[in-house]
């Protein structure tokens, strides 16, 4: 068997040459002018612009600690929050003290600043890429009364934003409803600033 | 459950059964050389990779020089993507300045990629410049799932041939495997992707001006960089604010493609598909699940129609599927009950719809627009085949629901499996079945007409042994060894997990993790170089030798005391021998690291 391994080692070594450079040069750069033909803005990470100024990407959410904005799930990137050059998750096991005291933490504080009542549960645990964009529908809705005041808008005004931000199932079926926290915390600047003039 | 829990798994089985059965004809007439349509436009560049490279592919190999092929390519794979890890800091397309990759992480990378394993070790982002993503990392997503589509097509021409040696040629499996099924799909597939919103660029990365600055805690650094650390041998830290987010994109689409349909679940990015840069949106999602399992679930199609019954392929197929939705169905409802520490906590988990709606359930790990449903799916999926991409974090799933991954990767990948490795590694398990009924019954067994004697029987063995004994003996050893025991990122009961886990992973060649434990250390780079390794190619061979020494024999006449192997008692029969196998070797190990943190979390 040596000696026919031997005899392979030419087209082996051949094959794996020319597949690779078939694989891994040609078909990636074919596909990267393809895609910039076909759908630029997506290509190059669906940039969001304010401005004239890049402010984001459209599918990576951004740290909001601010009362007068919609804050986010908690990101677990260290040592920046939603840090997009080194996406991470907690890690941590569902019996770990450590999480449990994180999630306390952030219960108590979104307790102190939206009343006491039920937290919704993505609001005190870290999304698996640090980077998420979205909260539930049910998270906006528990936020607009603290955004409101904080903003000094209308509640009504405030919850018919959030209602015009909710993303249904795709297709009515896939995946869950949801909120892109940076698309409606733009379009809350402009309402404020538009009250404020 | 809730309701849109079922209606989602309902409708991705239906689609992808339906997408199974065109494409595993396609593919049973791409291995069988006839005319597949995509000929017509790649006939020309096959014969041309013939000639450049000086084959003969018309020449039919035995199965020894089928192994040295196989060994041969891998062994220049290894090779290669080693030196394009250690040499890329002086290579070209690195637009971010990325460093050589350190030695050990090297090696195990060459062997994770070259395996078809991928597991990773190193933060894709900030570790791979994007030649050696592209020219190392996703060549070797083709390359390995082709080579281990040319084995399963060996072994099925073993099967169905009868009184030659003769089991077709290693290069011709590879070329048509990568030209005719994995590139097609794959340009497919990426273009979905980027319409979906995943980027494919070679800019580097963008940088946005944050709406709102932030305040962190940046740790301090000595003038040689490292960490500066206070009395209790904590990290020091210092306020900073920062003001910009950097946005690491690239040639994303092209490889999340064919990570997904070639079992390989190697990412882009760090946290894999659960960056929304890989995965943005649920039909992303939906797209890259259908992936995962398309292809090992063809392919058992492809399987029924070479052996000229097309029913044994649909009680293989059957047999997975049975596996499949049961332990898929646990998985599901212990990740929507949630974690009653947090309940206590007052957070809400109770699944909503409607104006308020929110999917509820253990969401730490997990993404809003994948939910529970999407999480779980992926988690079962995922480690059903050996792909090993993550959509959500299964290191923070419940106990139980963390449990469901880690059976799904020690049952030895042969739920759908790896593409080609799995089914081969289920056929196996269809020949200890037959050995076993024929001990019943007292008779020789048979399998598709050819008499299963000792020397199948010592191979059949050494293919279901060796990755236990690898888990197992792997696991024993670090938790013996002091530094493999300290890269737990978890306490107590978990952290051991969370070993079991990662070498469960590695020698099944799937590629997940408990993403906690700090892989990047000599001990795990290189053992589990080992156990990947090991894991594929004592696997392969000794298919191989089967594959060889059944297509010598020739076809015993069916009798009255032949034992159906399409029927439903077969498919129960080949259910009970997989589960028997893995529930005895593991359920100690099991009972010491998921089931006694279930005790423990629900006893508090």
């Amino acid at each position: 068997m040596f000696s026919e391994a031997l005899r392979q080692c030419r087209p082996a070594f051949l094959m794996l040459v020319v597949l690779t450079l078939l694989t891994g040069g040609a078909y990636p750069v074919v596909m990267t002018g393809l895609a910039g033909l076909l759908f630029p803005d997506q290509a190059g990470g669906s940039l969001v612009e304010k401005n004239g100024q890049v402010v984001g990407s459209a599918l990576i959410g951004q740290p909001f600690a601010e009362a007068a904005h919609f804050q986010g799930r908690p990101s677990a990137t260290a040592p920046k929050p939603y840090d997009a050059s080194a996406s991470s998750g907690s890690n941590l096991g569902p019996t770990n003290p450590d999480f449990l005291d994180a999630a306390a933490g952030r219960a108590a504080a979104l307790r102190r600043d939206n009343g006491d009542g039920p937290v919704p549960v993505e609001l005190v645990t870290a999304s698996g890429s640090g980077l998420d964009p979205h909260i539930s529908p049910a998270a906006a809705y528990y936020q607009v009364p603290r955004v409101a005041r904080a903003t000094g808008l209308d509640p009504a005004v405030v919850r018919d934003l959030v209602a015009r931000h909710v993303a249904g199932r795709q297709l009515g079926v896939l995946g869950e409803s949801r909120v892109n926290v940076l698309a409606l915390n733009l379009a809350l600047d402009a309402l404020a600033g538009q009250e404020r003039k | 459950m809730t309701g849109n829990a079922l209606l989602q798994i309902a409708l991705y089985l239906a689609v992808l059964l339906g997408l199974a059965w065109p494409l595993g004809a396609y593919m049973a007439r791409v291995y069988a050389g006839r005319p597949c349509g995509l000929d017509r436009l790649l006939g020309p560049v096959e014969r041309c990779l013939y000639r450049l490279c000086g084959l003969d592919a018309d020449r039919e190999m035995d199965w020894k020089a089928y192994v040295a092929s196989l060994m041969a390519f891998t062994g220049f794979s290894i090779l290669l993507l080693y030196l394009q890890q250690r040499l890329q800091a002086v290579l070209p397309l690195n637009p971010d300045g990325l460093a050589a990759v350190a030695p050990d992480l090297a090696l195990n990378t060459a062997v994770s990629f070259s395996t078809n394993t991928n597991w990773q070790a190193y933060g894709g982002e900030t570790t791979m410049s994007y030649l050696t993503q592209m020219l190392g990392l996703t060549s070797h997503n083709f390359l390995s799932a082709a080579a281990g589509m040319a084995v399963l097509a060996a072994l099925i021409r073993g099967l169905s041939r009868r009184e030659t040696q003769n089991l077709g040629n290693f290069w011709k499996d590879l070329t048509r495997s990568t030209l005719y099924v994995l590139l097609p799909l794959s340009v497919v597939l990426a273009l979905l992707l980027v319409w979906q919103g995943v980027p494919q660029t070679f800019q580097g990365a963008a940088t946005a001006t944050l709406l709102e600055p932030t305040d962190y805690d940046s740790p301090v650094k000595d003038a040689s960089g490292a960490p500066v650390l206070d009395a209790a041998g904590k990290a020091q830290t210092e306020p900073a604010t920062m003001t910009e987010q950097t946005i690491a994109r690239g040639p994303v689409a092209s490889q999340v493609a064919i990570k997904q349909l070639g079992t390989n679940g190697g990412g882009f990015f760090n946290v894999n598909s659960a960056h929304p840069f890989e995965n943005p949106t649920p039909l992303s999602n939906f797209l890259e699940l259908l992936s995962i399992l398309l292809l090992p679930a063809a392919l058992c199609i492809t399987f029924g129609i070479m052996v000229a019954d097309r029913r044994q392929g649909a009680a293989v197929l059957a047999a997975m599927a049975v596996i499949f939705v049961v332990l898929l169905g646990a998985c599901v409802v212990a990740e929507q009950a949630g974690n009653p520490a947090l309940t206590r906590l007052g957070a809400d988990q109770a699944a909503a719809e409607g104006a308020r709606a929110q999917a509820g359930g253990n969401m730490e790990g997990k993404e809003v627009r994948f939910g529970i449903a999407g999480s779980t799916l992926w988690a079962t999926a995922t480690t059903a085949a050996s792909n090993g991409s993550v959509n959500a974090m299964h290191d923070s799933f419940t106990p139980l629901g963390g449990l469901v991954p880690m059976l799904l990767m020690q049952l030895g990948e042969v739920v759908f499996g790896g593409v080609g490795s799995g089914l081969y590694g289920m056929l196996v398990f269809a020949v200890v079945a037959v050995f076993v009924a024929g001990l019943m019954v007292g008779r020789t067994p048979e399998y598709l007409g050819k008499k299963i004697e000792p020397f199948e029987m010592k191979m059949a063995s050494l293919v279901i042994l060796i990755p236990p004994f690898l888990v197992l003996m792997a696991t024993a050893w670090a938790v013996l060894v002091p530094s493999a025991k300290a890269a737990v990122a978890n306490p107590g009961i978990h952290g051991f997990s969370e070993i079991l886990y990662a070498f469960s992973s590695m020698a099944n060649n799937n590629g997940s993790a408990f993403a906690g434990l700090s892989a990047n250390a000599p001990f795990y780079d290189l053992v589990g170089a080992a156990c990947m390794f090991l894991g594929r190619f004592w696997l392969a061979v000794p298919v191989l030798a089967i594959a060889g020494s059944l297509g010598a024999k020739r076809i015993v006449p069916q009798g009255p005391g032949t034992l159906p192997t399409h029927t439903p008692l077969f498919v129960g029969l080949l259910v009970a021998v997989v589960l028997v196998v893995g529930a005895l070797t593991f359920i100690p190990a099991l009972a010491l690291g998921p089931v006694a943190e279930h005790l423990a979390m629900i006893g508090r």
